[in-house]
């Protein structure tokens, strides 16, 4: 038994949403009581999609525990495959299901569907979302592919060479709630395109199983997210001799490397390099002398392990951080990530408790966090500068704006939010350094309300005696606050309380009220709603 | 008997389980903390649901289960035990402990009542263990209000003194001014339940008269009737009507002079309808489709329609309790569709059929909805918002008007075309 208090994955089911709802034409049913529903909001609401997750749940109660269940399954699956036509159907349970065991998958499997349906067994008391959805990916290619494996694993990725076309590859990986994955496709369909490289198939997100029949007919499969789709390139290298590229494009260096792998698996001429800097401009923005006071910052980073080993090696290797601490959430990366942290003369740290990283996090005194929402919590308690570079995610980590991480402008957009929060944080530290000149005192006035800033130039002669009989006079005629009516204004949240207190104010002295108690403040909000 | 058509559907659920209802009580009894034995299905539903809230070191928890647990239940009570005292060494200043059943703990029969009897006799009084089910086969979304109250009843010291009890949580500037109202009508002795300290419970006894400010506390009801209390037929203080008739229920159960109840509240209501005026002129003539979640529905459909003068097409209600909605049930329009349970593919197809102006929703329907074209209030919103009283009758119909008002000034046509 764990005690958590907040979680970085969900359980293994959603992953499996995760899959499904990047997809076309797949359905998922689920097994699962009322209540597991919530997971719609996950798509909705952080991901603010337009569509239900294309999910059925069959929202069991205790009432039905008593009677036949595997009916009430049943049920669910025939009119979910009647009225959303699925071209495949995911069929599993959720952690509560899982104890029941009514096999939804066989049942499913029994039903004399003519479609692809697969059975997804998905320990929940054991496993969690990244590997759900891992595995969910892994099972529905192998499902739709296993009829298709051929006799010969000779498949020679330089195929494109004798038939007259460019290379093309799968950029397999990308899904629904990973991190910035709509924008990393786009990047990096581009920088392909700019090489010369085609893309085949990319899934599961926005790919149908009609696409991921056509996975074959690719040179190489990209692996993006290995949390995601390295157990399907595995399986796709072990059954159609397919080789996979290792290196995940985030960061100046990391997407040049990237490129020389693919170049090299492609059996491509070598990858000519373009001058430095000529393609991202963190290169030079680094080297530039505004940058020197990133010099040696300390920088703590934890993250899903593909985010975290990316943002070691550009902290360290392209804007000249100290890693102070480095550490993933997910288990199956924790001997990449142990090994990385190696390489910095550092121990990872493999944990699920945030409290356990927030610990860590403090005990290394850096100047800034990278890390997930969790960690971003945990910065604000300790007053750290912070920038969100993996899952777990808020709504405002799936920006409007164009904002890749990988390739060459996913180093852009790097670049400018890692370093915005320091100079925020910078900006605080000057405030306090300052904090005691006069201009910082309390009550001291704005350049803009100065006498001699430009406003009160042009205002100064002709209003300033009429203000100030003005505020006399109003002084005397000011309602005065009864210890009733105080007390219902401290109520107001403190953001609203000032403009409040103010038409409170206004109220009282256009009906000549001269005590300003609870009644008149409700009076005054029915006024001005009115 | 109402007008209202009472109608029964069944299949998949779009509703949250009982275990969402930790996201407020936690914050109104900042002393307790609600310990959920279950899956980390239920961890992610909670801080899900809690969203941004996630600020501060919660006083909420799941204790996990694993495997092992999963294999012999003796292990899992040695685990909850140690969970437990883990968490007291670290917040020695819970005084109350609730355990928190949920969907894997009922299946697989984790009897948390023994265990809350075995942890109260090792912690002798330090803290108090309580457990209650939020489980999502038992209960939807509030219902887990109405487990929690009900599992702090029979810890109400017994009073025969003579007061008005009010039940269900409320935000606190809310009840305050409630409270208020009620000693200027001459009510001396009022208490609430929940408290705002877990250990400052009020009392009760036949001198009890309840007052539930929320429709959905059937079992904590009739615990309370079984300890004595008088449980005051009304329809909820939704509205400004609404709060008069649940005002007036209490003042004719503690025999209040009518001329004081009018001259009391007949200002207030003047001023209210007054500030209900703009939103009137704004939902009037529109029609509103609520789709079941918090069991606020049928209040709310009777505020909206009587007072805001809203066309209601349909009201879902994950469960009916006739005796608590009676009396709202009865302010309804003739023939309104009232349809408990729920088949969500069905009744979004009946949604896009009538095209509402308006639907009160979940919030993982919310999005889809608004992307066909319909505009959507979240259901949740109400339960965090200060919507009670007479009072709070503006600020109610305002977060109804407030996605009307939102359509007109964001002009869609001209936006599609850019």
């Amino acid at each position: 038994m764990e005690l958590t208090l907040w979680t970085y994955e969900g359980p293994p089911h959603i992953g499996a949403m995760r899959i499904a709802s990047s997809m076309e034409g797949v359905h998922y049913v689920l097994h699962a009581p009322q209540g597991d529903t919530y997971a719609d909001l996950l798509f909705t609401m952080i991901e603010r999609r337009g569509r239900r997750p294309p999910v059925t749940y069959t929202t069991f109660q205790a009432r039905d525990l008593g009677g036949d269940t595997a009916e009430l399954v049943k049920g669910h699956i025939r009119e979910a495959v009647e009225r959303f036509q699925p071209e495949a159907l995911l069929v599993g349970e959720s952690c509560t299901a899982e104890l029941i065991q009514d096999q939804p998958g066989s049942l499913a499997l029994g039903m004399g569907f003519n479609l692809p349906i697969v059975s997804l067994e998905l320990p929940a008391y054991s496993k969690k979302e990244n590997w759900g959805a891992s595995e969910t990916f892994y099972q529905l290619v192998r499902g739709l592919l296993k009829d298709e494996i051929p006799e010969d694993k000779n498949h020679n990725p330089q195929n494109w060479k004798g038939q007259g076309r460019r290379p093309r590859v799968n950029l397999l990986g990308p899904s629904l709630l990973g991190f910035r994955c709509r924008d990393d496709v786009l990047e990096v369909q581009k920088l392909l395109g700019e090489n010369g490289i085609d893309v085949n198939v990319i899934a599961p997100l926005g790919s149908s199983p009609a696409d991921l029949i056509r996975l074959p007919k690719a040179d190489i499969n990209v692996c993006l997210y290995p949390e995601i789709s390295e157990s399907t390139c595995l399986w796709l290298e072990r059954n159609f001799g397919m080789p996979f590229s290792k290196t995940i494009p985030i960061g100046v260096g990391a997407t040049h490397d990237f490129l020389n792998e693919l170049h090299q698996l492609l059996g491509m001429p070598s990858y000519q390099p373009k001058e430095l800097g000529t393609q991202s401009r963190l290169t030079w923005y680094s080297q530039s002398v505004d940058s020197n006071y990133l010099t040696g910052k300390r920088v703590f980073i934890f993250g899903d392990g593909t985010h975290a080993i990316a943002a070691a090696r550009i902290a360290k290797e392209e804007l000249g951080f100290e890693v102070v601490g480095l550490g993933t959430y997910s288990r199956e990366m924790a001997r990449k990530v142990r090994g990385f942290a190696k390489e910095l003369g550092l121990e990872a740290l493999i944990s699920n408790d945030y409290l356990e990283v927030e610990e860590a996090m403090a005990k290394s005194s850096p100047e800034l966090v990278l890390g997930t929402q969790m960690e971003r919590h945990s910065a604000k308690r300790l007053g750290i500068p912070c920038a969100v570079i993996s899952t777990p995610m808020h709504v405002q980590d799936v920006p409007a704006r164009y904002s890749p991480q990988m390739g060459w402008e996913g180093a852009n957009v790097i670049f400018d939010s890692w370093v915005h929060p320091l100079m925020m944080g910078l900006e605080e530290h000057l405030i306090g350094m300052f904090r005691h000149d006069f201009e910082f005192v309390d009550g001291h006035q704005s350049h803009l309300g100065h006498l001699g800033g430009h406003q009160s130039e042009t205002n100064k002669t002709t209003e300033e005696p009429s203000s100030n009989t003005a505020k006399t006079a109003v002084s005397e005629l000011d309602p005065i606050w009864t210890p009733d009516g105080k007390e219902e204004l401290s109520k107001i949240p403190f953001f609203v309380r000032g403009k409040i207190r103010n038409k409170t104010e206004k109220y009282a002295r256009q009906i000549g009220c001269r005590k300003i108690d609870s009644e008149t403040l409700y009076d005054a909000k029915a006024h001005f709603k009115a | 008997m109402g007008g209202a058509t009472l109608l029964k559907e069944t299949g998949p659920r779009e509703v949250f389980c009982g275990l969402t209802s930790i996201v407020w009580l936690h914050r109104r009894m900042p002393d307790a903390f609600f310990l959920v034995v279950g899956s980390r299905t239920c961890a992610h539903l909670i801080q899900s649901a809690a969203g941004v809230m996630i600020f501060a070191e919660p006083r909420f928890g799941t204790a996990i289960l694993e495997e092992r647990d999963l294999a012999g239940l003796a292990d899992a009570h040695q685990e909850l035990d140690r969970v437990v005292n883990d968490l007291l060494n670290r917040r020695p200043e819970i005084r109350t402990l609730f355990l928190v059943g949920s969907c894997p703990s009922e299946v697989i029969k984790i009897d948390l009542a023994r265990v809350a009897e075995r942890l109260n006799g090792f912690y002798q009084g330090r803290v108090t263990v309580l457990n209650y089910s939020g489980s999502g086969i038992e209960t939807t979304f509030t219902q887990g209000e109405d487990g929690a109250l009900k599992a702090l009843v029979p810890l109400m010291p017994e009073s025969q003194e003579e007061q008005l009890l009010l039940v269900g949580t409320l935000a606190n500037p809310v009840e305050d001014r409630l409270i208020n109202i009620f000693k200027r009508l001459g009510i001396k002795k009022i208490a609430s339940l929940p408290p705002r300290e877990s250990i400052d419970l009020p009392s009760i006894g036949p001198g009890t008269k309840v007052l539930l400010t929320q429709p959905y506390l059937t079992d904590t009801a009739r615990v309370l009737k079984d300890r004595g209390a008088e449980i005051i037929k009304a329809p909820f203080p939704l509205g400004a009507e609404g709060s008069r008739l649940w005002m007036e229920a209490a003042a004719k159960a503690f025999r209040i002079e009518e001329a004081l109840v009018k001259s009391t509240l007949e200002p207030l209501l003047t001023r209210a309808r007054k500030a209900l005026e703009p939103y009137r002129e704004k939902l009037s003539g529109k029609r509103l489709f609520l789709l079941p979640e918090s069991q606020l529905e049928i209040p709310l459909a009777r505020f909206l329609h009587n007072e805001c003068g809203m066309k209601i097409i349909e009201v879902g209600v994950p469960y009916l309790n006739r005796e608590l909605m009676q009396p709202d049930l009865d302010l309804l329009p003739d023939e309104t569709l009232v349809i408990e349970g729920q088949h969500v593919e069905k009744q979004l197809d009946r949604v896009r059929a009538s095209q509402p102006d308006l639907v009160v929703c979940g919030m993982g329907l919310a999005n889809p909805l608004e992307a066909e074209g319909i505009s959507t209030k979240w259901s949740i919103e109400l339960v965090f918002s200060p919507i009670h009283g007479i009072d709070q009758a503006s600020d109610l119909a305002e977060l109804f008007s407030r996605p009307l008002h939102r359509r007109d000034l964001i002009n869609h046509k001209s936006l599609a075309q850019v």
